[in-house]
C-alpha cells in the first residue's frame, strides 16, 4: 500500500484545480503507473471550494473512495485557508503545497498547528509572468512535481510537454507559456526546498 | 420461423408461441373470421348504386372489395354488419336486415 | 489467441465511448443527462469526425429516446442508449416494452440516485428501480469492466436463446468521471468478437412482414411473459459462454459474480459496482491480520444467480449484503431481499446481515468495511444480535 501516494487538491470552481489532478494522473501514467484521478462533483459554480484527488502507485489502484489522509495536500487559492480545513488528515510526514505570495510563516498561523513540511510558491506571479494571465494551476502542478517526485524530472517535462501539445492543439500559442511556467514553479520549489535542507 | 397463424389458437402450449408475441407473416387478419360476429346482415342493391364508392373507406373491417373501380358483393366472411356503409349510402343501395344472412 | 493490450488511461464514460466507437452501432437516440452526458457527447464527435456512421437521434425526452431505440431495433438496426437516474424512470414503460418486444437493444447505464431530494451522485436506485422491467443488468467496478461489459453486450443480447435488451451499468462520477489505467482491445478484435448483426426478423425486411408488439388477449400473454422469463433464465448459460469466449481474446475473466479470496473465508461481504475495489482493499488489510474475510462481487445482478450466490456462500460463518440503494420496503434493500431468499430457499443457514450504504453519493470507504467486519464477527460469535438493515456512514444520534 505505501507504494501509493495520495493527493488532495484544494480549488476554486474554474481554477483549474481538476484539470491540474488530471493532467498529473496523465503524466504518471505515461512513465507507466497506475493512476487514478477524480474530482469530488458537487453544485459546482465559478468560485465555489472544490476538491480533487489523486492516487500514483506501482500497483493496481482498487480503492474507490475520497482521500481523508492524504501524503500531499495540495491549496490552489491560498483564501480557502480561511473557510476549508486544508490539512484535515494531512500525513505529518507529508506536505503542504500552497499557492501564494505569502512568508511560510504567514500561512502557518492558518494551517491548525500542521507539523509536516509546507511548500509556499507563488504561483499567480509565475503564471502572470510567463502567461500573462493568472491560471494557477500549471505552476501548482509543477511544483507537485517537484515536491512528491512522484515521476523523474525529465520523464515529467517530456511528458507533459506532449499533454500540452495534445490539451493545447487549438491554441499552441500558450504551449510555450505553460512550459516555462510549469518549469519555473518546478525549480523555484526545487531550488528552495534544497536550501532549506542544507540549512 | 415465420409464423402459421392457423396453427396458433388459445390452447398452444407457451412453448410453441412465438418471441414476444410477434407476428411473423402479413395479412393473417384475413383468417380471422369476424363475419361470424354478425347479428345484422347489410343487403347491397346494386341498381341503385352509382359506384361513388363512399361506403369504402368507412369499412372498418375492409369488406367491400373494389375491382376496376366499382365496389361488388360484401365479403361476408369478415363484414361484422355494423352498419356505417347503410348510413353512408347517399343513394339507399344499402340496407340493414336482421339476421346473420341476405 | 489474446489480442495484445493497448495501455491507456481514461474515466469510465470515455471507456464506454471508446467501446461504442469501436462496436459502431447502427442507431443511437439519446438524451443528455448527468452523468451520462459526456456519453452521447462523445458518441456525436465520433460521428461528426467520421470516426462511424451511427445515426444519431436527438430526442426531447429519455421516453422519446427508448421509443426509438425499440422502433430502430424492431426495424433490424443494432441500437443503444444512454442514460441516468430520472431519465432512466422517464423510460420506464418503454423498458417493459424493449424486453417484452425481445430487442436486443444496449443501454448504458451510469449509475445515478434517484430524486429525492434531488441530488446528482452516485447510488442504485436508478437501476434497482429498473430491475423488474425485463432486462439484464450487468454492473461494473470501474472503467475496465465498464468497457468490457459494453462489447459483451451485444452478444449476449443478440443471442438467439436471449433476445432481451441488455443494461450495462457503472457507478456514477465514481467510475464515470475518474480517470484511471485501462487495457483496451485492437478495433478489429472487438469488431470480430461482437459480429455484424444479423436478425432473423425484423420490420425492414421487403417480403417477410412481421408485426411487433400486437395486442395480446388474456388467452396468450401469461404464455408470453412466461417465454420471456425463460430467456431470461437461459441468459445465464449465454452470459458465461460469451465472458468465455472474451477471456480468450482479452485474458480478463467474467462470470455472473467474483470471487475475492472466499476460499476459506468465514466473513464475505457480497456487493456491486465501485465500492467492491474499496471492500478488496479492505480484505487484504484484514487478511494481513489474519481475518478470514473475503468479496462476493455480483456482476449480474439480472439474470439474478440466486442459487449460484447460495453455493458460494454455504461455507461461510456469515454475510455482510451491501446495497447502494433503498427499497423503501421497510425490510431491506433490493440485494438483501433476493441474497436472503435464495439462501433460505437453498438451505444455507448462515448469518446475513443487510446494509445500506453510499447512497446519493455518500463516500464508501475502507474503514466502513472493517467496521461491518467488526460486527459481522460479533454477530457469528454469538455475542450480538444481528440487526437487519443498518445504515452505514450516516450520521444519528447514539444514545
Amino acid at each position: 500500500m505505501k507504494n501509493t501516494i495520495e493527493i488532495r487538491w484544494h480549488g476554486r470552481g474554474g481554477q483549474g484545480a481538476k484539470t491540474a489532478a488530471l493532467l498529473l494522473a496523465d503524466a504518471a501514467f505515461q512513465t507507466g503507473q497506475q493512476v487514478q484521478g477524480f474530482p469530488e462533483y458537487g453544485p459546482e459554480r465559478m468560485g465555489a471550494p472544490i476538491t480533487a484527488y489523486n492516487r500514483i502507485s506501482k500497483d493496481k489502484i482498487r480503492v474507490h473512495s475520497n482521500i481523508y489522509e492524504p501524503d500531499y495536500v495540495v491549496v490552489v487559492d491560498e483564501t480557502l485557508l480561511y473557510s476549508v480545513d486544508v490539512t484535515a488528515g494531512l500525513k505529518r510526514e507529508g506536505a503542504l503545497i500552497i499557492n501564494t505570495a505569502k512568508s511560510k510563516n504567514e500561512v502557518m498561523k492558518h494551517l491548525h498547528g500542521y507539523k509536516g513540511e509546507v511548500v509556499t510558491i507563488d504561483a499567480r506571479a509565475i503564471s502572470e509572468e510567463m502567461l500573462g494571465k493568472n491560471f494557477p494551476n500549471i505552476p501548482m502542478l509543477g511544483a507537485v512535481a517537484a515536491v512528491t517526485g512522484v515521476m523523474d524530472r525529465e520523464d515529467f517535462f517530456s511528458e507533459m510537454e506532449k499533454s500540452f501539445q495534445h490539451k493545447f492543439a487549438k491554441k499552441p500559442e500558450v504551449i510555450e507559456g505553460n512550459k516555462k511556467a510549469l518549469c519555473a514553479a518546478y525549480e523555484a520549489v526545487a531550488y528552495s526546498r534544497e536550501m532549506s535542507l542544507s540549512a | 420461423m415465420r409464423t402459421d397463424v392457423s396453427k396458433i389458437n388459445e390452447q398452444t402450449p407457451h412453448e410453441d408461441l412465438t418471441e414476444g408475441l410477434m407476428i411473423f407473416a402479413g395479412g393473417t387478419s384475413k383468417q380471422f373470421r369476424t363475419g361470424e360476429w354478425r347479428t345484422n346482415t347489410p343487403v347491397f342493391e346494386s341498381g341503385k348504386c352509382k359506384q361513388c364508392l363512399l361506403c369504402v373507406p368507412v369499412c372498418p373491417d375492409g369488406s367491400i372489395p373494389v375491382a376496376n373501380g366499382e365496389r361488388g358483393q360484401f365479403d361476408y366472411v369478415h363484414c361484422k354488419g355494423c352498419g356505417i356503409c347503410a348510413k353512408v349510402c347517399p343513394f339507399g343501395a344499402i340496407t340493414m336486415k336482421e339476421g346473420i344472412t341476405a | 489467441m489474446s489480442a495484445e493490450p493497448i495501455k491507456e488511461r481514461m474515466s469510465g464514460n470515455e471507456a464506454v465511448s471508446e467501446a461504442i466507437r469501436q462496436v459502431n452501432p447502427d442507431v443511437m437516440p439519446a438524451f443528455p443527462i448527468t452523468p451520462s452526458t459526456e456519453i452521447p457527447q462523445m458518441v456525436a464527435n465520433f460521428i461528426s469526425n467520421g470516426k462511424i456512421d451511427t445515426e444519431f437521434i436527438p430526442v426531447e425526452s429519455e421516453h422519446s429516446a427508448m421509443s426509438a431505440a425499440i422502433g430502430a431495433e424492431a426495424a433490424g438496426a443494432r441500437t443503444m442508449t444512454a442514460t441516468s437516474s430520472a431519465g432512466l424512470a422517464l423510460m420506464w414503460e418503454e423498458l417493459l416494452l424493449a424486453a417484452s418486444n425481445r430487442l436486443p437493444i444496449v443501454l448504458t447505464l451510469v449509475n445515478r440516485t434517484l430524486s429525492g431530494p434531488i441530488n446528482i451522485n452516485c447510488d442504485h436506485s436508478d437501476g434497482m428501480g429498473a430491475r423488474d422491467t425485463g432486462w439484464i443488468q450487468i454492473y461494473a467496478e470501474n472503467n475496465q469492466e465498464a468497457y468490457d461489459n459494453y462489447i459483451q453486450a451485444y452478444p449476449i443480447a443478440e443471442d438467439p436463446r436471449v433476445h432481451l435488451p441488455v443494461m450495462i451499468c457503472q457507478d456514477g462520477f465514481i467510475t464515470s468521471h475518474a480517470v484511471e489505467n485501462i487495457d483496451l482491445l485492437p478495433d478489429d478484435a472487438v469488431k470480430d468478437f461482437v459480429g455484424t448483426y444479423q436478425p432473423e426478423e425484423y420490420l425492414l425486411n421487403p417480403g417477410k412482414p412481421v408485426s411487433v408488439g400486437p395486442y395480446s388477449i388474456s388467452a396468450y400473454a401469461m404464455e408470453a411473459k412466461k417465454n420471456q422469463e425463460d430467456a431470461m433464465e437461459s441468459a445465464k448459460d449465454v452470459i458465461l459462454e460469451t465472458a468465455a469466449r472474451f477471456q480468450a481474446l482479452s485474458g480478463r475473466k467474467y462470470g455472473l459474480f467474483e470471487q475475492y479470496r472466499t476460499k476459506d473465508a468465514e466473513i464475505i461481504f457480497l456487493l456491486m459496482g465501485s465500492a467492491a475495489g474499496t471492500a478488496k482493499q479492505a480484505v487484504d488489510e484484514l487478511r494481513e491480520k489474519g481475518k478470514r474475510v473475503g468479496v462476493l462481487k455480483l456482476r449480474v445482478f439480472r439474470p439474478f444467480p440466486e442459487k449460484e450466490i447460495a453455493e458460494a456462500l454455504r461455507r461461510a460463518k456469515g454475510v455482510a449484503i451491501l446495497d447502494r440503494c433503498e427499497s423503501y420496503n421497510g425490510c431491506s434493500g433490493p440485494l438483501g431481499s433476493e441474497v436472503t431468499a435464495g439462501l433460505y430457499r437453498n438451505k444455507v443457514q448462515i448469518e446475513a446481515v443487510n446494509y445500506i450504504y453510499g447512497l446519493a453519493g455518500r463516500d464508501f470507504t475502507v474503514q466502513h468495511v472493517k467496521d461491518i467486519y467488526e460486527e459481522m464477527r460479533a454477530v457469528c460469535a454469538g455475542e450480538k444480535a444481528a440487526v437487519q438493515h443498518q445504515y452505514i456512514g450516516l450520521r444519528e444520534n447514539k444514545n
